[in-house]
């Protein structure tokens, strides 16, 4: 039988029991920064080759327009706002374990926030590429803010597609701001242990600020890192319901829902928290950091997947049963379209992996499983993916209309693309791990034993 | 914990290996009346706070002002945008109170997250310029350090009760200007 503390992650359990000196945390985190092996440059290469593929894919539909993609009347959102979606999605999960679960008090979040919160600014960074890429006129592409102009013109503020440009780059300062606070004491501790006279060293000194870990420094640390989680958590909520609203406040049916918010938050947890694992399953291998993400941490993880899950599989069904009990013919003819209709694989997909392979993590043994977690993450973020795209496309491809009905495929450019994103979130993730600590020093330390020397003094000689 | 130190004063750091070790130094130090304390420790540690007594961070307040001014910020732009450019639908009232309180919101994280930012920076003292004179590298791995300046004649009082509680570094400073 297990004892308490090897099921238990919360309050009073230990969450690291094999690290067991504050120095060791140091080694074996600022170790990664070493110079890389043949796995990083093998990635790294594969990342930079992706990129040429995005920059070839968007640099041939700037040059010959938007016609190289598959939007038509009626789909005018495709690919490009499914995956802008999904990487926006992704990024809500960083946030999530950054700084709703610091309000939480949840000590299993040390070990990954590091790394959740890095993949929240880069996934934020790859879905900016998005509105710029789908709006086809890329010089264009600032007429999304609001800037006194010549034409004295205003952006729309009843559009929720400028809420949507006030969300994101909002969330992408917060969490750029909120990541970059939490990483000071961390690059002053790479900063203390690189080679004195380094061009790392130096550089490390530059970007620690001068972080001596002073009393006064922590003290109005802790309490600006709970401010800006604090702030940092109705924002999270608040972007993902945005998003939600450039469908749901457009009357096409499949899209104007009220449960839009809540299923998309919930959806957007729930792929996150799928991608740290995926990312964290080989970060953990290769990097030997088996000692810092226990497979506690990954059951945890795998409990906020299972219970975020829940609700998606909840709001597929409710939208199910609404578009039954609503008895709005083009509503009903619509999800009957997606389970039967054209996009029939895309709505199974989406069924299975974010529905019912989620139903394996109810067992520990599961749970407990890194390479069964790995699997099953990846299937999760394909069905994610699945979801927006059978939200955006299928809804857009059978409207009200019977004759305006038409079928979308994505094209070739807009594929290349997509690929391509991947490639380039990669790209800054490599880098990450390689530059700056990813996992949180500090605050691992937190939650380990004190040293304490716990016996009489003797005076004994010291070098001065 | 630093008062301006003065020309006449020296100071001294001790860097630990265990946290009771550091704590009772503090608290022998305050003790004996020297109040011009610095403690570095790797995280964020409440015992060392506690030895030194503090109380709430100002920085709160610059959390608040920047959230209040962001939503100011946000209502009075959208509001100006659109009697700048009126968008008139449907013979309704120009202003659309519920949708601006999107932006409004947006602007109130954002604003409250850069004051936050800009708040603690000024209150941690960095980014910090002038090299530190005393500074042990394992403060940031494992080591726990108290620094003190105390006038000169004084000093090796201080001197001897940091001793006393077995550090693994002992340091002089001179110049006396190490407090963060």
């Amino acid at each position: 039988m297990a004892t308490a503390s090897e099921t238990e992650v919360g309050r009073g359990a230990q969450t690291h029991p094999d690290v067991t000196t504050y120095g060791e945390v140091n080694t074996d985190v600022l170790k990664i920064l070493s110079p890389p092996g043949k796995w990083w440059w093998i990635l790294f290469g594969l990342s930079v080759a992706g990129i040429g593929l995005l920059a070839f894919s968007w640099g041939n539909q700037i040059i010959n327009g938007i016609g190289l993609t598959g939007l038509n009347t009626p789909v005018g959102w495709g690919a490009y706002i499914t995956t802008f979606v999904f990487w926006v999605g992704i990024a809500h999960s960083g946030t999530l374990i950054s700084a709703i679960l610091y309000l939480f008090r949840a000590r299993w979040r040390q070990s990954i926030y590091r790394a959740a919160e890095a993949m929240t600014v880069f996934a934020v960074m790859t879905a900016g590429l998005f509105p710029l890429i789908h709006v086809g006129r890329v010089w264009h592409a600032y007429w999304l803010f609001p800037y006194p102009n010549e034409r004295m013109l205003w952006p729309n503020f009843r559009s929720p597609l400028v809420w949507d440009v006030f969300a994101v780059t909002t969330y992408f300062t917060v969490s750029s701001l909120f990541f970059l606070l939490g990483l000071i004491p961390d690059i002053a501790a790479a900063r203390d242990q690189a080679k004195p006279g380094s061009i790392r060293q130096k550089i490390y000194k530059a970007i620690s600020f001068g972080w001596r870990g002073t009393d006064r420094q922590w003290h109005h640390f802790g309490k600006a890192y709970l401010f800006m989680a604090a702030l940092a958590t109705p924002l999270v909520i608040s972007v993902h319901s945005v998003v939600s609203w450039d469908f749901a406040m457009g009357i096409v049916p499949g899209w104007h829902a009220t449960i839009f918010a809540p299923y998309f938050v919930a959806g957007a947890i729930f792929s996150g928290v799928a991608m740290v694992i995926t990312l964290m399953v080989p970060i953990r291998k290769i990097f030997g950091l088996e000692k810092y993400l226990t497979v506690r941490h990954f059951d945890a993880m795998a409990k906020l997947i299972l219970l975020t899950g829940l609700i998606v599989f909840y709001a597929y069904l409710v939208e199910f049963f609404m578009a039954w009990y609503s008895g709005e013919d083009p509503e009903r003819r619509l999800f009957w379209n997606r389970l039967f209709g054209h996009y029939w694989w895309a709505t199974w997909i989406m069924l299975i992996c974010n529905g019912f392979i989620p139903i394996l993590l109810w067992f520990r043994r599961v749970r407990h499983s890194i390479a069964a977690l790995f699997v099953i993450t990846i299937f999760i973020n394909i069905g994610m993916w699945f979801e927006r795209f059978v939200i955006i496309a299928t809804s857009l491809a059978t409207e009200f209309m019977p004759f305006a009905w038409n079928v979308y495929r994505p094209s070739v450019t807009e594929m290349g693309i997509m690929v391509g994103s991947f490639a380039w979130f990669s790209f800054w993730f490599l880098i990450f791990i390689r530059m700056l600590p990813p996992v949180a020093i500090a605050e691992i330390k937190e939650v380990l034993p004190p040293p304490m020397r716990g016996r009489p003094k003797r005076t004994k000689e010291v070098s001065s | 914990m630093s008062a301006a130190p003065g020309t006449d004063r020296q100071g001294v750091l001790a860097s630990y290996d265990y946290l009771d070790d550091t704590v009772d130094a503090i608290k022998e130090l305050r003790a004996e009346g020297f109040e011009e304390i610095t403690a570095f420790s790797p995280f964020p540690e409440h015992h060392i706070e506690e030895a030194l007594g503090y109380g709430a961070s100002p920085v709160r307040l610059f959390a608040l002002v920047g959230g209040l001014t962001g939503a100011a910020t946000g209502l009075a732009f959208t509001v100006y945008a659109s009697l700048d450019w009126p968008l008139i639908t449907g013979g309704k009232p120009v202003l659309s109170i519920p949708a601006y309180v999107i932006p409004t919101f947006e602007m109130t994280i954002l604003f409250g997250a850069f004051f936050t930012v800009i708040g603690v920076l000024w209150h941690m003292r960095i980014p910090e310029l002038k090299s530190t004179v005393v500074y042990d590298p394992e403060l940031s791995a494992g080591r726990f350090g108290v620094y003190v300046t105390a006038p000169v004649d004084r000093l090796a009082q201080a001197r001897q009760i940091l001793e006393a509680n077995e550090p693994a570094l002992l340091e002089d400073d001179p110049d006396g200007r190490s407090h963060g």
